[in-house]
């Protein structure tokens, strides 16, 4: 019993623990809520993509509070996940015939070909010090999405056909992937809550995995000092390259989930709002708060979409907790009384 | 004596019209503790600079145990043996004080970021390892008992001491020590001496520290170079240095 209470509440992995215990109490309950009683559509819809956000805050939150530069184009890198599952989904439907193989392909597809983008801007940003990623991220976000808009992409028994400016590609008995504007049509949807959940704890495992190591180490010493960080070896591209890469790494992952959930999807979902959105769930929770990005990611999703039913006064409402919120979580007297609070908590699980 | 292990050679520096720093010869040898001083503004922490590739220098060639590393970057400098602190502590602020000196250790123990996802046994025994030095290193420095809170939240003088085990760390040849003593009290200044000789003798490095605290300069240290307007005014023993009339002009003026 004491073993357990030192793994749950020990001081170097409370917030490792905290994290997924949370995520796993959250599944199950939901789990169980769901085939318990019957759960509103609406409910159930949001499911997928909470997750996915979830995944997206996170990757992000590696970057802008880890590695401390700021990127303004994620939802560019979820999007790049996105379509290329659908086109790896697509394209294999016939030839893997599993829907859990064939999400577990089209997701690593997905965040493979995010990755690599991630490392193609990277490399040559994250050697200038500076705000630069900000604004190559912020094109990028920009052009991927004109990009995709452009692409009509489609395959029959010859093949696949491509073209930047003819819906018609005249597929002999074939399937359209990708039709513009109009994006992804007529996907399978293969994701459900489960794959969501896994895909939580994979990207936490992850991050937890790189931040307690050296690298992780590397990383946030070149975010808080430079010149020091230099001083003693760490080279400051390489690690921040690290930390970029791994990032659009899981944003296309949670791209590719949030793909595969709907059977059809715009370009135009992934624009420069989305960037911003997620920003303000890893500002709201908290720079290098990973658990903070999970709580909040999660409220600010869920809390305009429940509020639907207000109509007008929903995005009043949304504002007004924004502010509350971020106007308690810096006030000093707050955190003392939770410190004190989770200390006397701590305090207790050693007693017993 | 044999091949030291610092050797600056002719060593210059131009910020513009200004020359900040010209034609200074110095060499540290194994073993040894010395001390650069001189009046503010001398050039002091831009030799430092210029040891460290932070700025590049206009002429002459800096060897380190013989091997030219004046056309470096920091990271290859560090690599090649040397470790600084700095007269402004740069500390990593949001980072434990833990983590500052196993930061330090990244380039000795290596392991793929394949290792780190998969938590291979290598990076279990590296990080092992890690924190079996780093603890070793903390309580050399009395810092072990505050190895989990935040750098930033240390008291100065703690701070000072955490940047050279920092420093340390990195297991270097040489150690370039920017103003230790600055804002510590005469009883703290006695203790640092003491870690000073103590780390030279148990880590077998060669010492080069700048110092505005002449009693510490003139006890620790067994040679001193006066720097002043970027030029060498003199060298030699703490006793030479302290009967030298050029020197006593610089500080006290005419």
């Amino acid at each position: 019993m004491k073993n357990f209470m030192e793994l749950l509440f020990g001081k170097k992995n409370r917030s490792r623990t905290i994290s997924f215990l949370m995520v796993i109490v959250a599944y199950v309950v939901i789990e169980a809520l769901m085939h318990g009683i019957r759960m509103s559509r609406l409910f159930t819809s949001l499911l997928v993509p909470t997750c996915c956000y979830i995944i997206l805050g996170l990757s992000l939150n590696l970057v802008v509070g880890f590695s401390g530069e700021l990127s303004l184009g994620h939802a560019g890198f979820m999007a790049v996940g996105a379509f290329t599952a659908v086109v790896a989904s697509g394209l294999l439907s016939s030839s893997i015939s599993n829907a859990i193989l064939r999400l577990i392909v089209a997701v690593l597809c997905g965040s493979i070909v995010s990755g690599l983008f991630g490392l193609v801007i990277s490399v040559p940003v994250l050697k200038l010090s500076g705000d630069y990623l900000a604004i190559v991220t912020l094109a990028f976000g920009q052009i991927i999405k004109s990009l995709i808009t452009n692409i009509y992409l489609g395959f029959d028994s010859n093949g696949m056909h491509f073209s930047f400016v003819n819906n018609n590609l005249s597929l002999n008995n074939g399937k359209m992937l990708l039709s513009g504007p109009m994006g992804a049509t007529d996907t399978a949807k293969i994701a459900n809550f489960t794959s969501g959940f896994v895909l939580i704890l994979i990207a936490l495992f992850i991050i937890y995995s790189l931040i307690d190591s050296k690298y992780g180490r590397a990383i946030m010493s070149a975010r808080d000092n430079r010149i020091a960080a230099e001083s003693i070896g760490v080279d400051i591209s390489k690690t921040k390259t690290l930390a970029f890469v791994t990032s659009a790494i899981l944003a296309g992952a949670s791209g590719a989930l949030y793909a595969l959930n709907y059977s059809t999807l715009q370009p135009a979902k992934f624009d420069f709002n989305t960037s911003i959105l997620v920003l303000v769930y890893v500002v709201f929770g908290g720079l290098g708060n990973i658990n903070g990005t999970i709580v909040a990611t999660t409220v600010l999703y869920v809390l305009p979409e429940m509020l639907r039913s207000l109509q007008d006064y929903r995005m009043l409402i949304y504002a007004i907790v924004l502010i509350v919120v971020m106007q308690l979580t810096n006030s000093a007297k707050l955190k003392q009384y939770v410190e004190k609070l989770s200390k006397k908590l701590f305090k207790k699980g050693v007693a017993e | 004596m044999n091949v030291p292990v610092l050797e600056v050679k002719n060593l210059g520096i131009d910020f513009g019209g200004l020359t900040a720093v010209n034609k200074l010869n110095l060499e540290v040898y194994a073993h040894e503790i010395v001390g650069l001083i001189g009046p503010n503004g001398a050039g002091k922490t831009t030799v430092f600079n210029m040891l460290t590739r932070v700025y590049e220098q206009s002429r002459g060639t800096i060897c380190l145990n013989g091997q030219d590393i004046g056309k470096m970057n920091t990271v290859e400098v560090n690599k090649a043996g040397i470790a600084r602190t700095f007269q402004n502590i740069r500390l990593f602020g949001e980072l434990s004080v833990m983590d500052n000196v196993k930061t330090g250790m990244n380039n000795r123990f290596e392991y793929s970021i394949f290792d780190t996802i998969f938590h291979t046994p290598k990076r279990k025994k590296c990080e092992e390892e890690i924190e079996k030095k780093a603890e070793e290193l903390l309580k050399i420095f009395h810092l072990y008992d505050s190895k989990d809170i935040k750098a930033s939240s240390l008291p100065y003088g703690a701070q000072r001491r955490l940047e050279i085990a920092r420093a340390l760390a990195t297991d270097p040849k040489l150690l370039l020590l920017d103003e230790p003593a600055a804002g510590m009290n005469p009883q703290e200044t006695e203790e640092l001496m003491n870690t000073i000789r103590f780390i030279r003798d148990k880590f077998d490095i060669a010492i080069l520290l700048i110092e505005h605290d002449m009693s510490l300069v003139m006890n620790i240290c067994e040679r001193i170079y006066v720097l002043n307007y970027g030029t060498l005014l003199a060298k030699g023993s703490p006793d030479e240095i302290r009967n030298d009339e050029k020197v006593i002009k610089a500080y006290l003026g005419d």
